[in-house]
């Protein structure tokens, strides 16, 4: 044909470039190495602001165990759980201290996943005691602690005083779901949101907040025989409220906002109210994060039919089996949970950034009690308030409030979440969404072995 | 590799000598262990995918296990949300493709013809083909289709309209980012298409007196449409395997709504950690996606054919 050559390597490193690009874009992330001891200790945490400061303190420790260098891999929530458990699970071994919460330790500690800490945490310098109790219980498995807690939370009820203060309304200690409800379609104008609630799927994410919301309406996901009662007439009344607050009171966007995009929200000043973790309160006082520091009023968690409707949960560090050097991952672990540590973020990093809801003695400090005076005591109280063998109005059988504690409750919980988030969305009924879930919960209950 | 070697003997240079045996393993020696290694880290892990594909395993009970047949397939085939995962994949690629494609091509006219800076132009037109996929889904997610700071709404906000894109249009966020990133990719190939048509044609055709639109539907468009097909199809590929815009914006959701295949065997791999069912589905995927190859190198390897 053509005696012309024509320049075919054109195609070809286009097609080139494309397969090096996927194969860079996957090399990404990397660690950091600080420190030069001999001992590595290799940590998993979540990207969390109170995590992302034991980071910048790690000289600390370097100074005291110049044999153990300590090597941080940060990940969002979710990205930390799907790489931890597939570590643990396969037992590679890849992390010596890994964090996890409340849901997994009973059911990781079960599975001989995790060791014990009872042994190493009998020394009386590090004063196992001083932790908050129901903290400690949720992270125990057959009278054994299997983690030790970085920090706890609870929820509460985030509000604006000074908008509150200019429409005249006045926040009850103890507001209900039908109180907030009034107040968020009072208050919701076109620049701020009446208020800010979760609505991306994830069961960490949005079913966090609904179901204290579904507890306090009475409503449960399996009675004691396990069997599935979420097309009940409480469950959707309560996700109803939840639905339609949002939908029509909410933020922007909702369908896509988690807890991080909340509270960019509410620090921004772009929403009068925001129910979510105790701990968000932190970073609302902040003046670095937040434009709203001092106009924020603290109350108890929404109720409708039970007292009180917070969640618990606390992020553990734990030591899987697979680890290493066990010792040198307690001496870490010790020692970002001890109350030397509370006491240097305190001094180093100002007192509002204290790990909260971990142990009892932090409450004590002087320093702490005055700097997070707005937030300590409502966070202190809502984590003690709270039941974690019955959290609703029916005995549950498990441990654990915004969640089912069985291993297949991620999945159920991910799949009940994207049916929620498509009702927030607009895309179908909470009815429809609610006898969808109400399928896959059985079905679970059924294959996971619960019930016949 | 054939590529380089038969032209020769297509070009109908001088016959070559056959080879003894022993000449021919002395070429073949040294490429031996590169051999070996792509078999190993290809194949390997798919033997496995096949392996576990049989088996009744879940991550998280360290008692399952066992040979189960072909329980997986039917289980994952039986799943309305595998068959709703489908559709997504499809409506996605066939979306992103063809917006992309038809996008590329427009790119590929104009940049063919000769201005002041076209070097500049191609460069910054390549761009978004060099920004890593995850950092691009969340570039999209905040700054282009936020509902309240986003740019699309500020640009489309003075004729009174507001839309939260995301939300409203969940599968259709998704093909805009995907079309963004991959119209460089056809612009790329379909430049070099234009690129090597022969000039003396091109000018015989002006001569006979046809207008540029005559001229690209008789001998343009003939002319690309291998390069057309090349880049349906490596497009296609890459598309079909989309994560991280899913991942970052979506989460799946709302609802089903935007969880295509590699989604939904993530979900069942790291949210179930049902190992068996997660392993058939890839290994359905695999099928799949190796049909799509097959025609892709039919294509190319014509290609090289009419050239050479």
């Amino acid at each position: 044909m053509s005696t012309r050559t024509p320049p075919r390597g054109l195609p070809l490193t286009a097609a080139a470039t494309g397969l090096v690009l996927m194969a860079t874009a996957c090399a990404g992330a990397g660690g950091q190495a600080p420190g030069g001891g001999e001992r590595v200790v290799t940590v998993a945490t979540v990207a969390n602001p109170q995590m992302e400061d034991i980071e910048s303190l790690i000289g600390e420790f370097n100074d005291q165990h110049d044999d153990i260098t300590v090597e941080f891999v940060v990940l969002p929530e979710n990205q930390l759980r799907d790489r931890v458990t597939q570590d643990i699970a396969t037992q590679s071994g890849q992390y010596d201290v890994v964090t996890v919460g409340t849901y997994e330790v009973p059911i990781w500690a079960e599975n001989g996943w995790l060791l014990g800490l009872d042994e190493y945490a009998a020394d009386p310098e590090y004063d196992i005691d001083d932790i908050i109790p129901t903290v400690r219980s949720a992270l125990s498995y057959d009278d054994q602690m299997y983690g030790a807690p970085f920090y706890g939370e609870s929820s509460f009820l985030m509000y604006r005083t000074d908008l509150f203060e200019e429409a005249g309304l006045e926040m009850p200690d103890q507001p209900t779901w039908e109180e907030v409800a009034g107040f968020a379609a009072e208050l919701d104008d076109s620049d701020t949101a009446g208020i800010c609630l979760r609505g991306v799927p994830g069961w960490g994410e949005l079913l966090a907040p609904l179901n204290t919301v579904i507890l306090t309406h009475g409503g449960q996901w399996y009675d004691e025989e396990w069997n599935a009662h979420l097309d009940s007439p409480e469950v959707q009344e309560a996700v109803q409220t939840y639905v339609d607050l949002v939908r029509d009171h909410g933020q922007a966007g909702a369908p896509n906002a988690g807890f991080t995009e909340c509270l960019t929200t509410m620090a921004q000043g772009d929403a009068a109210m925001f129910y979510d973790s105790t701990v968000a309160a932190g970073n609302l006082e902040d003046p670095e994060s937040s434009s709203v520091v001092g106009d924020i009023g603290y109350v108890a968690a929404p109720t409708a039919e039970t007292d009180h409707a917070g969640w618990l949960w606390a992020w553990a560090l734990s030591v899987p089996s697979t680890s290493t050097d066990p010792d040198a991952a307690w001496e870490f672990v010790s020692w970002a949970t001890s109350k030397e540590y509370h006491r240097l973020v305190g001094e180093e990093l100002g007192w509002e950034r204290v790990p909260p809801g971990a142990r009892v003695s932090t409450y004590d400090i002087p320093e702490y009690r005055e700097a997070a005076a707005a937030f300590a005591g409502p966070t202190f109280e809502a984590i003690e308030n709270v039941d974690v063998e019955q959290p609703g109005l029916h005995p549950q059988p498990w441990t654990g409030v915004q969640y089912v504690a069985i291993p297949e409750f991620q999945d159920l919980g991910t799949r009940v979440s994207q049916e929620i988030s498509a009702a927030i969305a607009g895309q179908q009924s909470v009815e429809e969404a609610l006898a969808t879930s109400q399928e896959y919960a059985q079905e679970t209950a059924e294959s996971g072995g619960y019930r016949d | 590799m054939t590529a380089q070697t038969t032209p020769d003997t297509a070009r109908g240079g001088p016959a070559p000598r056959e080879l003894t045996r022993g000449e021919r393993w002395g070429r073949r020696g040294p490429l031996l262990p590169g051999l070996l290694f792509v078999i190993a880290l290809t194949q390997i892990p798919f033997l496995f995918t096949v392996y576990y594909s049989f088996q009744d395993s879940n991550l998280l009970r360290p008692e399952s296990g066992g040979f189960t047949g072909l329980a997986n397939y039917g289980a994952v085939l039986g799943d309305p949300l595998f068959r709703n995962a489908v559709l997504n994949t499809v409506l996605l690629t066939a979306g992103a493709v063809l917006l992309s494609l038809v996008l590329g091509l427009g790119l590929a006219l104009l940049l063919d013809r000769a201005f002041l800076g076209r070097g500049v132009v191609r460069t910054l037109m390549i761009t978004p083909f060099l920004v890593m996929p995850v950092a691009a889904a969340l570039l999209w997610k905040t700054s282009m289709y936020h509902p309240v700071y986003g740019l699309l709404n500020w640009v489309i906000s003075p004729f009174g309209v507001r839309v939260d894109w995301v939300n409203d249009f969940p599968l259709l966020s998704i093909v805009l980012v995907l079309a963004w990133q991959w119209t460089p990719f056809m612009m790329l190939i379909l430049l070099a298409g234009l690129q090597s048509q022969p000039p003396e044609v091109l000018e015989a055709a002006r001569v006979d007196g046809a207008g540029p639109l005559e001229t690209f539907r008789s001998i343009t468009f003939p002319h690309l449409r291998r390069f057309l097909e090349l880049a349906l199809l490596l497009g296609t590929i890459y598309i079909v395997q989309t994560f991280d815009a899913i991942y970052m914006i979506t989460q799946g959701g709302p609802g089903q709504a935007t969880t295509n295949l590699p989604y939904f065997i993530y979900l069942q791999a790291f949210r179930a950690f049902e190992v068996g069912e997660a392993a058939a589905a890839g290994v359905v995927v695999v099928a799949a996606t190796l049909v799509i190859a097959m025609f892709a190198l039919r294509v190319v390897s014509s290609l090289f054919e009419e050239e050479s």
